[in-house]
């Protein structure tokens, strides 16, 4: 069983003691323990169960690369699935279940996957079966697959915590705080470089603080302190922990995601911080991760990383087992013997796969009286839920047993495999390392800048960097180098001189024994958490599965949560063995950010809740809001739809609105529309330009309706402008529109006619516009104002300044309702006023608020058209039968060439007309008219479509526009339009005109 | 007139680690034509009293301050009240120039976040991608910028404040995200 | 995420500040023009992979229309340039002729 140690625990603080619960169950653990350390600490060895055989699994790791080990962590609205035990800190009050299991952890019955199925579930399993036959797939397989799929519960509540951005700004950011990252960054720092040093773990100093050997004669741990001191009293460099290297992207930018309140869940303050860093330079100082060997039985509780074994024993003072059988194919792995057995606890051998065996560590281990066993590796695992044994055998053969040793542990080593994820994010490219066994960074070909020229440097083991001694020369060089291409030339020490014994060469096993027959081969697990085997890859590759990335889809290897982090290098070599190639010549799966999973929230950082996206409000929002508006989103703006009274349905409202404008007064809120000033000597010639009509011949005071197209031909906005002085237009824009329409203009004057003398500026926000529509709006006027808005002062399309209810204003006389119609503009800071004094004067009138839908159902009662309902990006104008707002006399404007092309003046095009219904109702929106015949894809042909239909209070009946082929010259055609249903709504081709033609209720 | 007219958010105002209020209205008046022209330096001086600033500065003084939008835009800041006459006065100064001169007052929202030196460069680092660091972001800087997802313009009126200036109807917006980029906390310690 | 010098305000801005405009050194073909001419025009921008001329704004800061001149592939940035001109400028170019000898663009080289 695994337990606490009397001795050991360096991370401790034995004094204070922790309460946390696992599935329910009550435990105990210490201030500075991992979840994981205090779940082992507990003999909670069993923690998940795998993704699909449901086997049994335990902790593998102690770091981020854990693939097994994954929880439910917290309750309701702190919940969150999936964290792994390894990197999550122990605090008191901590809760957490296990996952992917049914009913219990300890009796799952979806283990019968494994023992029922397993050889049914083979790779490529569900592309296989499912495709035929189809009804077993909705019968069978789909709730199958849903019963067992999945790994965490997603949660119920709304996440309770808080998330934010920040900007930085470094020289030299260096990722990782083991001795190399501390050494790269004083290196950097001295040299005067503005250094950001981050750490993923809460403490500083990595590995060799286990590990052991002597940095300059002293223990590594009174380096990692004395470093620490230094680079705290550098005011250029930054030092932060709980902080991961998430990813490298283009440029130098680099996410660092910090932890801020994981380990203490009721602080104050954000609960992750993901820092956006522009870097000069990035040294990646991210260490190496240590490879599982593949062997029968692997994944059998108990089976756990050498390292891990020795980091939980000299870290948290937590033994795996009281006798622990080690495995290994390097000299790394004795370390991990020599520690235990100095802790006290049986090692029964060391099965070493090497014929040759090891170096000075071996030597060292066989002085302590540990039994070494050269040429041999473990044929299985013996035990179920946890280990019980292990099984000998030579690992030149096929797995014939030699001998059964019983161990509650097993230590394996397969060798050590840099941290390239960083450097390879953004393209760097890794070099197989024959030697070594191993991928690391090639210098030559690192990711590149904006100046082209490398921005990542790999630094420690992270470059291939594994003896102390020269992962300490590396990491300086490495500090100085990144100091220097940020052109700080100071001057930086020199290397500490580090220590250790040295190590007899690795030999590669990427299988144990290496001629394993297919029992073994398809119980050696690659992939822990997606239950990848090696015999999985191999039949992949018998398949035709050559390619490492369509090996790695076709069986999930490395797909899973932890990314591959242990199964990767593995898998690859076992499929180049299947090959018959060699590993370089397969290659890596390509490394993707975040380097462990990060949370969506800190991504989402403050775009949630009320600053999920901006909101734009005009000024008389708030009347809105406490007057019953039924929101309508219009770009980021909110605009009233309708205002709702209590009891009445919003169509009510509508119809209310609509009536109570045409036969009285209504007011419009139309702040939100756009607002550009063009001035200067050339404007008139930029305005003819811009519109489709002759705006340069607009006398001031005067306004006119125009049309603005692209240069390919097709309408992009429209609106009415008025001429303010000789050289001074106001531009009105859709409310969309406002902000593309000033960028249109600026790039116009900016890209291509730059030596035209015009400014603009966009003020739309400046002003708050009131549309006042009805026949008692210049009643309502006249009672706010002593200036003079008679017809004859101020005719139908003219403009002048006035001051009503005390407050400057501009008056437009332009009407988009069809009615008497006035739309005042005044200062943003006055609207609110204005609004209140024309709700108040109005009274009398039965004054009433319309929104966005009444203004739609008046513009349609009038034929006018709608940027958006009548154009959709093919429209031109002359589709709109617009002939009159095109100036012939124009040399030139914007969209006028392409309006010349063939397409575009065919006569055959569906134009503009209104539509009426037979029976009176209202067309489906976007329902098209059919024609006669099929085309050749066998659908019925058409001839015309709907673009804006609706109830016409005023004429109480269904009224409608629409596109038609060759339309305007079909009047009084009836056309059919199929509805969703299949049934048919026949409707008259008529005028789109349907009200107040002759402009006699607008024009008075 | 002016007692009617409101700020966005009348002076809301919200305290964290540091303090975030709206200033309500500021005179603004955006200004367009050749900088390097005698005509606009003088203009500005006269309107401000003060010379046209450089690239990204701002230039203050008791009569008004003046901020460099683009190489041919400058924003002008004057009282709320005092902004018809400043706009007669510039007019006036420029006549016969091809130039722009526009109220934007409305337009606007000023806000000030002020506290400790370091809490103050926290707060907009957490927001915009602009180098707060000391040396880096300086009173007498003028920066326009991407806040979260709205363009604002940023500055120091001195090493504990920040001033910015977005447009009024993200006001509220604006204003919830620095309430909550100041929440208790919340502090990074990196500037201090 | 590109970072982008604006030569017009002089801010070493990150993408986010910026959008871009497509290609750069559009020549307009107005009323008049062939139908090949316009059609070249409208339709044919040119995207290669390596070297590229783009218009680009500053749109979250002084609101600056500029050029750049980049490669698409390794997303090096040769320098970036006034919007008011015809032609890249020939620093520009030599700059990129140094680090893509042969290099043609359009009828740059």
């Amino acid at each position: 069983m695994s337990t606490r140690l009397a001795t050991g625990g360096r991370l401790l603080d034995k004094s204070r003691t922790l309460d946390f619960s696992f599935n329910g169950k009550q435990l105990k653990g210490v201030e500075g323990d991992t979840l994981a350390s205090a779940l082992l600490a507990n003999d909670q060895m069993l923690v998940g169960r795998s993704f699909k055989y449901h086997r049994p699994r335990g902790i593998v790791a102690s770091g981020g690369e854990e693939p097994n080990a994954l929880v439910g962590l917290g309750e309701d609205g702190k919940f969150e699935p999936n964290q792994r035990v390894t990197t999550t800190e122990l605090f008191d009050g901590l809760t957490c279940t296990s996952q992917n299991h049914w009913p219990s952890l300890e009796f799952d019955v979806g283990i019968l996957n494994s023992k029922l199925f397993a050889r049914f579930l083979p790779a490529g399993f569900y592309y296989k079966m499912f495709i035929h036959p189809r009804p077993l797939w909705k019968h069978v397989y789909e709730p199958f697959i849903r019963q067992s799929a999945g790994l965490g519960k997603a949660p119920r509540d709304r996440d309770q915590d808080s998330y934010e951005h920040f900007y930085a700004f470094y020289d030299v950011v260096v990722i990782g705080g083991g001795v190399a990252g501390l050494q790269a960054a004083k290196a950097a720092g001295q040299a005067g470089a503005k250094v950001l040093l981050m750490e993923q773990d809460p403490h500083w100093g990595g590995r060799a603080p286990v590990d052991g050997g002597t940095i300059d004669g002293q223990d590594p741990q009174a380096f990692v302190d004395a470093t620490l001191d230094e680079l705290k009293s550098m005011d250029n460099v930054t030092l932060r922990i709980r902080m991961m290297g998430a990813g490298v992207y283009d440029h130098g930018y680099v996410l660092g995601y910090e932890r801020v309140n994981d380990h203490a869940p009721s602080a104050k303050g954000p609960r992750h911080r993901l820092w956006r860093i522009r870097a000069g330079q990035i040294v990646t100082a991210t260490g190496a991760i240590e490879r599982p060997l593949s062997f029968a039985g692997n994944d059998i509780p108990g089976v756990m990383l050498a390292s891990a074994v020795r980091d939980y024993a000299v870290n948290y003072g937590v033994s795996i087992g009281d006798r622990t059988v080690v495995v290994t194919n390097n000299d790394d792995a004795y370390l991990t013997a020599i520690t235990l057995k100095e802790a006290g606890l049986e090692v029964p051998a060391i099965l070493d796969a090497r014929a040759s065996g090891g170096g000075a560590l071996a030597d060292r281990a066989r002085d302590m009286g540990i039994r070494v066993e050269t040429g041999k590796g473990i044929a299985s695992v013996k035990g179920g839920k946890r280990v019980e044994g292990v099984a000998i055998c030579a690992q030149a053969g096929e797995g014939a047993v030699l001998e059964e040793i019983k161990c509650d542990a097993v230590a394996m080593s397969g060798g050590w495999s840099p941290v390239v994820h960083l450097w390879s994010h953004c393209g760097g490219k890794l070099i197989w390392d024959e030697a070594e066994a191993m991928f690391r960074p090639d210098p030559e070909k690192a990711p590149t800048g904006d100046t082209g020229e490398g921005f990542v440097i790999a630094a420690g083991a992270a470059n291939g960097m594994f003896a102390l001694g020269e992962a300490l020369t590396d990491a300086q060089s490495a500090g100085e180098a990144a100091a220097k291409a940020t052109g700080h030339k100071g001057k930086s020490g020199t290397a500490p001189k580090g220590e250790a014994p040295s190590y007899a060469a690795i030999q590669p096993v990427w299988m144990m024994p290496q001629g394993a027959n297919i029992k073994l081969r398809m119980k050696a697990w690659l992939d822990f958490q997606n239950d990848v085997k090696v015999s999985d890859i191999q039949l992949a590759a018998r398949e035709g599965f050559e390619s490492v990335e369509h090996a790695k889809r076709y069986t999930t290897l490395g797909m899973a949560t932890d990314q591959g982090k242990l199964s990767n290098i593995n898998g690859l070599a076992i499929l180049s063995d299947a090959l018959g190639q060699a590993i370089p010549q397969t290659g890596t799966t390509t490394f993707r950010p975040p380097y462990t999973p990060i949370s969506l929230s800190s991504i989402a950082g403050n775009a949630i809740g009320d600053t999920f996206q901006p909101i734009r409000k005009t000024p008389m929002h708030d009347w809105h809001e406490e007057n019953g508006a039924h929101w309508e989103p219009v770009g980021a703006w909110r605009r009233p739809y309708t205002f709702q009274k209590s009891g009445e349905s919003v169509e009510d409202a509508v119809i209310r609105e609509i009536k109570q404008t045409r036969e009285s007064l209504g007011l419009l809120d139309a702040s939100t529309l756009g607002k550009i000033i063009v001035k200067g000597p050339d404007a008139g010639r930029f305005m003819d330009m811009l519109y489709t009509n002759m705006m340069s011949t607009l006398k001031p005071g005067r306004c006119r309706y125009g049309l603005m197209c692209g240069e390919n031909g097709f309408l992009s906005d429209d609106g009415v402008v008025a001429r303010i002085d000789e050289e001074t237009f106001l531009c009105h824009t859709t409310t969309g529109g406002a902000d593309s329409i000033h960028a249109h203009m600026e790039e116009w004057l900016q890209t291509e006619w730059w030596d035209w003398k015009v400014y603009t500026a966009n003020v739309t926000e400046q002003y708050a516009q009131i549309g006042v529509a009805g026949p008692k709006s210049r009643k309502v006027l006249e009672k706010l104002t002593n200036d003079d808005v008679s017809a004859e002062a101020l005719s139908f399309m003219g403009w002048t300044e006035i001051t009503v209810a005390g407050i400057p204003a501009r008056v437009f006389r332009i009407s988009f309702a069809g009615e008497l119609s006035f739309e005042l503009s005044v200062p943003a800071s006055h609207g609110r006023a204005l609004w209140d004094a024309l709700m108040e004067a109005g009274a009398e009138f039965g004054v009433t608020p319309y929104g966005t839908e009444a203004m739609h159902v008046m513009r349609a009662e009038k034929g006018f058209i709608m940027i958006g309902d009548e154009t959709d990006g093919t429209v031109i104008p002359q589709d709109l039968m617009m002939h009159w707002a095109i100036s012939k006399k124009k040399e030139d404007y914007l969209g006028k060439r392409a309006q010349e092309r063939e397409h575009m003046a065919d006569p055959n095009r569906w134009k503009l007309v209104g539509l009426e219904t037979t029976d009176g109702s209202v067309l489906p929106d976007g329902a098209y008219a059919v024609a006669d015949g099929t085309n050749a894809n066998g659908q019925r042909n058409l001839q015309g479509r709907v673009t804006s239909t609706y109830y016409s209070p005023t004429l109480d009946r269904g009224i409608a526009m629409g596109l038609v082929h060759n339309g305007p010259d079909r009047m009084g055609e009836v056309l059919d339009f199929p509805k969703v249903d299949g049934t048919i709504v026949k409707a008259k081709i008529v005028d789109q005109v349907f009200f107040d033609k002759d402009g006699e209720k607008q024009n008075v | 007139m002016s007692n009617a007219a409101v700020s966005a958010l009348n002076g809301a105002t919200v305290q964290g680690f540091a303090r975030v209020e709206e200033m309500g209205l500021q005179g603004m008046i955006t200004l367009r034509g050749d900088l390097a022209s005698a005509k606009v330096k003088n203009a500005v001086k006269e309107a401000t009293g003060q010379d046209v600033p450089a690239l990204r500065s701002l230039n203050t003084g008791d009569k008004g301050a003046v901020a460099w939008m683009s190489p041919d835009e400058l924003l002008i800041m004057v009282d709320y009240a005092g902004v018809t006459d400043t706009l007669a006065l510039i007019e006036a100064a420029l006549s016969g120039e091809h130039f722009l001169a526009v109220n934007v007052s409305d337009a606007r929202a000023m806000f000030r976040v002020s506290g400790s030196a370091a809490g103050v460069r926290e707060t907009l680092a957490k927001l915009c991608p602009v180098d707060m660091t000391p040396g880096a972001f300086e009173p007498g800087m003028f920066r326009r910028t991407r806040m979260a997802q709205i363009p604002a313009a940023i500055w120091m009126p001195d090493a504990e404040t920040v001033q910015i200036v977005c447009f009024r109807s993200v006001a509220e917006y604006t204003f919830n995200l620095l309430r909550d980029a100041v929440a208790e906390g919340g502090e990074v310690g990196l500037f201090s | 995420m590109l970072i982008l010098d604006c030569p017009c305000c002089g801010v070493r801005g990150e993408e986010t500040e910026f959008h871009s405009g497509g290609e750069a050194h559009l020549k307009r073909f107005g009323p008049g023009s062939s139908d090949d001419d316009f059609h070249g025009y409208l339709f044919e921008k040119v995207n290669p992979k390596g070297v590229h001329f783009e218009r680009w704004r500053h749109v979250n800061g002084c609101g600056k229309w500029f050029h750049a001149a980049r490669c698409t592939m390794t997303l090096e940035v040769f320098g970036t340039y006034s919007a008011q001109t015809l032609e890249p400028p020939q620093e520009i170019k030599d700059k990129i002729t140094a680090k893509r000898p042969g290099w043609s663009w359009r009828e740059f080289s």
